[in-house]
């Protein structure tokens, strides 16, 4: 649905996307994620058709971004940074414009906004004036605004920004419920947006791509030096030993009955030993995990690294 | 480029609108009739007075067409010329401000019906104004017998000339997020080219054409009296066609940028 190959975008000087790559296929739900100056919004603007690229191509929808702008545009919802909503409309009458700017035919008209109203929670207030609105009522009129001509592809920047606590889950509902129908891209900087909603993700820092993959996979790539826990009935110090010497673990800590083991990655089926070694010691085993790292930590170190990178050259 | 007049009318349509739900439309139209209003009464007064010390010196006497209309019209272009800035700072340069100009520019719109709508919901504009204005004929025609002809140029003139004025204001709204800066190059434009003619008697003579050629009143003198020269009417409106050309640019390098 979304193909974007060698897109760069440079700004005067300073390069603010670099040779991007990726696909997103019919129905999925991507996250882009990076903190922020990372590129974001401006792919986003590219895929658009809002902004022309520097250099490389980018289809949506089977259509060029650049050369078939036009029907990109009619088969995109997008919601900028700042929902582009005029202060002095009526909510109603503001997605009935959207609606009429994205082709919407004058049969649909209606049925269009009221579906839009009622997708995002707004039917009792499309009366009022948007001025007069919350914030987080104004970012669902620009939610609404993207999803009134029911496009195929919807791009959404930063869509909870603002928004508090039960809106944001609700929001996050909505983006969930509206995959296999749409293909949606939404950007964030908070990991938590991204985990809830996404199934890919697609880390950006300093306007080039440092991670694409499912959540689980980027889990089990940074899995690399991994700690496990074990919880004992009785630790002893001979069990312990009995761990310790097992090829590959690097440390072992107890505390008060829970063993904390790190490991030096890469090694395989080290966990049928150590969980041997803790049998063979009489222990009891109870229970034995291996810590997941959050996408948190994914994201940082992903980031981090990139970083380093960046300084050192 | 495919131009759909549909989605220019959608804006144009929109925009039009957005005059009435806030305050501009109410105080720019009834300063307008006001000061309007005043000039007429002042000039049918002044008409009057002159119409009886013609008739003590048995002399002939100014025609209502001299003495009012004329007058009347020529004196609509520099409220106009204060106006007209007033009514197009706002339609690109708060698009701009509010970032509603996403909306426009992420819909499959094209620049053009873009620009042209918004210029239409501006002379839109300036037509309900003129077209209240046609009491005061009426009024004349209750009372006098004045030349319908020389009225329905000069509404023409009038029209054209304003719609010039729109076109420089929606080329400096284009240029900037700030409205005071649009109005302010918007009135600074239609006054300098105004008055662009006064060097023209101390210039030479091809010159002096050039710079007469270039007034926008030079060209609504005839409007006035009662005549369409077809000079006139190209000059108006190529001078509107290259407003929103360069509006045109302008957004275009503004995508590119931003």
């Amino acid at each position: 649905m979304i193909e974007v190959s060698g897109l760069t975008k440079i700004y005067g000087q300073r390069t603010a996307i670099d040779n991007l790559e990726f696909k997103v296929n019919k129905g999925e739900i991507v996250g882009f994620l990076g903190p922020n100056g990372a590129g974001k919004s401006t792919t986003m603007k590219i895929l658009t058709g809002f902004m022309p690229a520097s250099f490389g191509t980018a289809k949506v929808a089977g259509f060029d971004v650049f050369d078939q702008a036009i029907d990109v545009k009619r088969n995109v919802g997008y919601l900028p940074e700042n929902p582009p909503v005029y202060f002095d409309m009526i909510v109603e009458d503001y997605l009935a414009y959207a609606a009429r700017l994205h082709d919407v035919p004058k049969v649909k008209l209606k049925s269009a906004v009221d579906t839009a109203l009622l997708k995002t929670g707004l039917t009792h207030v499309k009366n009022r004036i948007i001025g007069n609105l919350s914030k987080g009522y104004r970012q669902r009129v620009g939610l609404a605004q993207a999803l009134v001509h029911d496009p195929q592809v919807l791009i959404l920047d930063e869509p909870t920004v603002g928004l508090d606590p039960v809106q944001i889950i609700e929001i996050r509902q909505l983006i969930k419920s509206l995959a296999g129908a749409h293909t949606v891209i939404l950007s964030s900087h908070i990991l938590p947006e991204v985990t809830a909603t996404c199934e890919r993700i697609i880390v950006i820092n300093k306007g080039k791509i440092v991670a694409q993959d499912n959540i689980d996979r980027l889990t089990t790539r940074m899995n690399q030096g991994v700690t496990f826990q074990m919880k004992v009935r009785n630790a002893s110090d001979s069990g312990i030993q009995a761990i310790q010497s097992v090829n590959g673990v690097k440390n072992v800590h107890l505390n008060d009955g829970t063993i904390t083991i790190e490991i030096i990655p890469g090694q395989d089926e080290i966990r049928d030993r150590i969980v041997e070694a803790a049998v063979t010691g009489k222990m009891g085993v109870l229970e034995f995990s291996a810590d997941k790292l959050s996408l948190e930590e994914v994201f940082l170190s992903l980031t981090t690294k990139e970083t380093a990178e960046g300084a050192q050259s | 480029m495919k131009f759909s007049l549909k989605k220019t009318w959608t804006i144009a349509f929109k925009d039009y609108r957005t005059y009435f739900t806030s305050p501009i439309a109410y105080i720019v139209i009834s300063g307008f009739l006001l000061i309007m209003g005043w000039m007429f009464f002042f000039n049918v007064s002044h008409f009057n007075v002159q119409a009886m010390q013609y008739r003590q010196f048995g002399g002939k006497g100014v025609s209502l067409t001299d003495g009012v209309i004329r007058p009347l019209y020529g004196n609509l272009h520099v409220i106009m010329l204060f106006l007209v800035p007033f009514i197009t700072m706002r339609l690109f340069a708060e698009e701009r401000k509010m970032q509603t100009i996403q909306l426009l520019m992420t819909s499959p719109i094209t620049l053009t019906e873009m620009i042209v709508g918004k210029f239409l919901s501006a002379a839109l504009l300036v037509g309900t104004m003129l077209s209240l204005t046609v009491v005061y004929p009426i009024i004349l025609f209750i009372y006098g017998n004045p030349d319908l002809g020389p009225i329905v140029t000069s509404y023409l003139g009038a029209f054209l000339l304003s719609c010039c004025y729109v076109s420089t204001g929606v080329l400096f709204s284009s240029m900037t997020e700030n409205q005071i800066v649009a109005g302010a190059l918007t009135f600074v434009a239609g006054l300098f080219f105004w008055l662009v003619n006064w060097a023209s008697q101390s210039a030479g003579p091809v010159f002096s054409d050039v710079l007469d050629y270039l007034s926008l009143i030079q060209h609504n003198m005839n409007f006035g009296q009662g005549m369409i020269d077809t000079t006139d009417v190209i000059f108006y409106l190529s001078f509107i066609g290259l407003g929103l050309f360069f509006t045109h640019r302008v957004l275009d390098s503004y995508r590119w940028r931003n």
